[in-house]
C-alpha cells in the first residue's frame, strides 16, 4: 500500500471536529425552536448544513488530507446537480402556476390535528 | 516512507496542485494514489450521492408545485413528554446519536491506524450500536406518524398528499443504508477483532467502512436540513 493512503492524524482534531458538529446541529435545531421566518430561517439552515458537511468530508472522511485528483474526481460531478435542481425549480414553479390557473386556489382543509395533546 | 509520513505527504499533495493534478491524470499509471478499495467506496458514494440528490429534488419539485400547504414537520415531528409538546425533537435526539455514532467511527479508523485491535473493534460495535438505536427511532417515528398521526404515501389529514410519499421514500432508503451500515460495520468490527489483519497490519478497511459511515451520516445533514427543518 502507498503512504498516500495512510491517513493518520492526532486524535485531537477528530475531537474538536466532533465537538463542533455537535454545537452546529444544536444551532440548526434552534433556528426551528426558537421559530425564525422567511429568508433568515433559510440562510441559517444552509450555513449550518454546508458547515457541517464541509467538516465531515474534509476531516472525518479525510478528504482534506486527499491529493487533488481525488478531490476534484469526487467533489466535481455533484455540481451537474445544480443545473437539475434549477430545471426542477423552474419545472415546479410551471406546475404551480397551471395548477391554480385550471384549479383556482387550494380548497383544502386541514383536518383535527391528532396528537397526544389534540394540539 | 514512515507511518508519521502523512502529515508531510498532505503538503505535499497540496503544494503540487494542478501539476500533481495533471500528472495524476496524465502519467499512464493508477490515477488515484489510494488503495483500490478506497478508491471503489468513493466512487460508489459519488452514485448514491446522485441517487439521494434526485430524491430530494422530487421533494423539491412536488413540494413546490404542491396548491395544498406543506405540513409543518415542526409540529408533525414534536413529542410530548408528558407537558406541551417539544417541536422536532425526536428527529434532533436522532441527529445527536448518528453525529455521535460518526465520531466513534471517526476514532475507530485512528486506532486501527495504530493497530490497536481491542479498541477498534469496541470502537466500531459502539458506532454499530448507535446506529441500531437511530434505526429503532426512526422505526418508532414511522409508526407513530402511520399509526396516530394517519400518514400515508398517498395523503395525510395535515396537509399536501406528496408529504408522505417524500417522507417514507427519503427516510426509508436511508433507514436501508443505517441499517445496512450496521451489517457492514460489525461484520468488519468482528474480523478486526479476530485478528484478520493482524498479518498484514493492514487496517485500511476500518478507513473504507469509515467512509461509507460517515457518509450516512453526511445525507442526514442534508435530509435534516431539507426535509425537517425548511
Amino acid at each position: 500500500m502507498t503512504a498516500e493512503g495512510h491517513q493518520e492524524h492526532p486524535l485531537s482534531i477528530y475531537l474538536w471536529i466532533w465537538l463542533l458538529l455537535f454545537v452546529l446541529s444544536t444551532l440548526s435545531y434552534l433556528v426551528d425552536y426558537i421559530g425564525f421566518e422567511g429568508y433568515l430561517r433559510w440562510s441559517l439552515i444552509l450555513i449550518f448544513m454546508f458547515a457541517k458537511a464541509g467538516f465531515i468530508i474534509a476531516i472525518f472522511m479525510h478528504m482534506a488530507w486527499e491529493r487533488i485528483a481525488l478531490i476534484y474526481a469526487i467533489l466535481g460531478p455533484p455540481v451537474l446537480l445544480l443545473f437539475l435542481i434549477g430545471l426542477m425549480a423552474v419545472e415546479g414553479d410551471h406546475t404551480l402556476l397551471t395548477r391554480i390557473n385550471f384549479f383556482g386556489e387550494t380548497n383544502f382543509v386541514a383536518q383535527e390535528h391528532v396528537t397526544e395533546e389534540g394540539h | 516512507m514512515g507511518s508519521n509520513s502523512s502529515e508531510s505527504g498532505a503538503t505535499v499533495a497540496l503544494s503540487e496542485g494542478l501539476q500533481g493534478f495533471t500528472r495524476d491524470w496524465s502519467a499512464d499509471k493508477q490515477t488515484f494514489q489510494v488503495p483500490w478499495g478506497k478508491a471503489m467506496m468513493w466512487i460508489f458514494l459519488l452514485s448514491d450521492t446522485f441517487i439521494f440528490a434526485c430524491f430530494l429534488t422530487s421533494y423539491m419539485n412536488v413540494r413546490m408545485s404542491t396548491r395544498v400547504p406543506w405540513p409543518n414537520p415542526s409540529e408533525v415531528f414534536a413529542l410530548s413528554f408528558g407537558g406541551e409538546p417539544i417541536p422536532l425533537i425526536l428527529i434532533a435526539i436522532m441527529t445527536f446519536i448518528l453525529i455521535t455514532s460518526s465520531g466513534t467511527m471517526a476514532l475507530a479508523v485512528n486506532y486501527g491506524y495504530r493497530q490497536d485491535r481491542a479498541k477498534t473493534a469496541a470502537l466500531m460495535f459502539i458506532t454499530a450500536a448507535f446506529g441500531a438505536t437511530f434505526v429503532g427511532m426512526q422505526a418508532f417515528e414511522w409508526m407513530k406518524l402511520i399509526a396516530e398521526e394517519g400518514v400515508r404515501p398517498w395523503g395525510n389529514p395535515m396537509g399536501a398528499a406528496q408529504f408522505g410519499s417524500s417522507f417514507f421514500m427519503i427516510t426509508g432508503f436511508h433507514g436501508a443504508h443505517v441499517s445496512i451500515g450496521v451489517i457492514y460495520l460489525s461484520v468488519v468490527a468482528l474480523k478486526v477483532l479476530k485478528g484478520d489483519y493482524e498479518a498484514s497490519g493492514n487496517y485500511e478497511i476500518v478507513e473504507i467502512t469509515g467512509l461509507y459511515w460517515h457518509f450516512v451520516d453526511l445525507v442526514w445533514v442534508f435530509i435534516f436540513a431539507f426535509f425537517y427543518l425548511w
